[in-house]
């Protein structure tokens, strides 16, 4: 940096008062983060803190709220239907990141062989990531149709039912569906990166595992898993935040119903707020997500350290 | 046998009944599990109604007679065109938002190195952090108070909060590859910032700029709560929010119309992702190897 720094400094002398200025690095650089900044701090910045103001106020659209401190974190802690929301929200990200890890981290592996046409897999893998998330709803809402619904229809073929299953009807059948659904939406995300870290393996520590006489499990345990685990922390803190604030899937198959089962905090708090015109108790339930996310990226965070420490403190 | 497979360089040697067993059939089955919904959507999008609710006469994996009626249907009797034209309005403009403040962002915080430039590189990303399921509230009141309720602009500047702090991520990583003896000798021969970044760095690291505007484009494309809450007349929807919400009347689901929004809305991200694929593969893993 400092070899950058001279040069200009001998150049500058001449100048005025003002271009001396924009030869500064640091004033040059505020000015450079002048767009970014303005619109972050306005449109993220501040909203965050409005939204934790708004969460102690008993704000309704079109009015102007009191402040009433903690009120709405009381009666929603008497609310069922909040805590509800809250265990349906934990389900949810539960399986759906354990199952999208499984699945995404055998794809990886399977990907990661030779193949013919890799390139086209690769980029066939990705597609329910890049497509629209409400548009792929939209299209499981219409497999999980009571009536019409195929994998009912494949199954009574099959011999293996007899009669049409009520995916988004009955409370667990409506659970189990909106988390298959987000699986199969985040799959190609944890798959892709963790192939990207799979990469940078070198070859020659299997190599030299396999002169040792190692078995396929040992490599996979002693060296792809801890060699893989720095990238496994990051998709998996990714992919918890975006399943555990999702809004779009359940919105799009269930908008939470039957009765409430398939509520996140999030369709909740839009529903409150929006819907129900209650911005503050809205604003309230959002809040409530904010400790959990903090957790999430903590514990990422700590098992990073952790893991760079065992490691010998690398990096 | 059994020690050597899964190494890359000997797997040729494994006989192709047990690379099958292995390798391709589990492959191809999360393949069809993957690829499933397409199928489907496209299906149902040219199956005349006739056949689409009749499982008894009519294979439902197959169409009989394909019809385009839910396409014309779509496109004519529902206000479609305008969610299309809005949803590009939207996304082209908030990713060129994005793209001109996150270059320049990236730039500052990579190149120029100003006084604490680590700690607002640091707060950009945590920025990415902070899901949008937490600021539609809050962010609904201020787009309110400045009388940008629907309207494509809402959407337009605020998308970027979401926009910003991903290409600025990501440009930071591609313009750390460019080495500085470039700028310096630049710098020397009186070249200002300016000049450097529009004619060295920003040229040089077009692929980084080109992946960080499809990510960009898809991701708005892609948006859903803020369009929902912010826009509430039909004309001025966008794709995914006018298909939820206007394609469904009372209990009365126009599926074959669904399917083809569906599949109709899917497919410009769908093209400029084949083209960009390379792009958008090493973009993503690169962002998340960092």
């Amino acid at each position: 940096m400092a070899v950058i720094a001279e040069p200009v400094a001998a150049h500058v002398k001449r100048s005025s008062l003002w271009s001396r200025a924009f030869e500064s690095r640091n004033f040059l650089g505020a000015m450079f983060m002048v767009p970014a900044i303005a619109i972050l701090v306005l449109f993220l910045a501040y909203p965050l803190a409005l939204g934790f103001w708004l969460g102690m106020t008993d704000t309704k659209i079109g009015g102007v709220g009191r402040f009433i401190g903690f009120r709405n974190f009381v009666s929603l802690s008497k609310d069922s239907v909040f805590w509800l929301s809250v265990f349906n929200t934990i389900f949810y990200t539960v399986f759906a990141s354990i199952v999208k890890f499984a699945i995404g981290l055998y794809l990886a592996l399977l990907l990661n062989e030779r193949l013919p046409f890799k390139s086209m897999v690769r980029a066939i893998v990705l597609l329910p990531f890049v497509v629209p998330t409400v548009l792929s709803a939209i299209a499981f809402w219409w497999i999980y149709d009571s009536q019409f619904s195929i994998i009912s229809w494949v199954l009574i073929k099959a011999g293996l039912l007899t009669h049409y299953i009520d995916f988004l009807g009955d409370p667990w059948n409506a659970r189990w569906s909106v988390v298959i659904a987000n699986i199969w939406r985040g799959v190609p995300f944890v798959a892709i990166t963790l192939l990207a870290g799979l990469q940078t393996i070198s070859p020659s520590l299997y190599e030299a595992a396999n002169l040792d006489g190692a078995t396929n499990l040992q490599r996979f345990r002693h060296i792809t898993l801890p060699m893989l685990s720095p990238i496994i922390a990051v998709v998996m803190t990714f992919s918890v935040l975006m399943t555990f604030t999702d809004f779009q899937l359940i919105y799009t198959i269930t908008r939470g119903g039957p009765i409430n089962a398939t509520h996140l905090m999030a369709t909740l708090s839009f529903q409150r707020a929006i819907t129900g015109g209650n911005l503050g108790e809205g604003a309230a339930i959002s809040n409530a997500m904010i400790p959990f996310l903090v957790a999430a990226i903590l514990l990422s965070f700590f098992g990073l350290q952790r893991s760079r420490w065992q490691q010998g403190g690398r990096d | 046998m059994t020690t050597i497979d899964q190494t890359e360089g000997m797997s040729y040697l494994e006989s192709f009944p047990r690379k099958f067993l292995r390798v391709y059939l589990p492959l191809g089955l999360i393949m069809v599990f993957l690829l499933f919904p397409f199928y489907w959507m496209a299906v149902t999008t040219f199956k005349p109604d006739a056949e689409m609710y009749d499982y008894e006469k009519y294979n439902p994996f197959l169409i009989a007679h394909p019809t385009l009626e839910h396409i014309k249907k779509l496109f004519f009797d529902t206000d479609y065109p305008l969610w299309m034209w809005n949803t590009v309005i939207v996304s082209v403009s908030s990713t060129f938002i994005s793209l001109f403040a996150s270059v320049c962002a990236a730039y500052a915080i990579e190149r120029l190195r100003y006084k604490g430039s680590r700690y607002v590189g640091l707060a950009i990303f945590l920025g990415y952090l902070v899901p949008p399921s937490i600021l539609f509230i809050p962010l609904a009141a201020i787009v309110f108070q400045l009388g940008l309720f629907d309207g494509n602009l809402a959407l337009i500047l605020t998308y970027p909060t979401f926009l910003i702090p991903f290409c600025t991520w990501l440009l930071m990583g591609y313009f750390r590859t460019i080495p500085y003896e470039l700028e310096e000798c630049a710098l020397i021969d009186g070249a200002t910032r300016l000049q450097i970044l529009t004619k060295i760095t920003l040229p040089l690291s077009l692929p980084g700029v080109i992946s960080a505007g499809i990510f960009a484009f898809t991701l708005s494309w892609n948006e859903f709560i803020y369009a929902l809450t912010f826009i509430s007349s039909s004309e001025n929807k966008t794709i995914p929010v006018g298909a939820i919400t206007e394609l469904v009347n009372g209990d009365v689901y126009h599926w074959g119309a669904l399917m083809a929004a569906a599949l109709t809305g899917s497919v410009p991200v769908v093209i400029l992702y084949s083209f960009f694929v390379e792009y958008y593969v090493s973009a993503m893993t690169g962002a998340v190897k960092e």
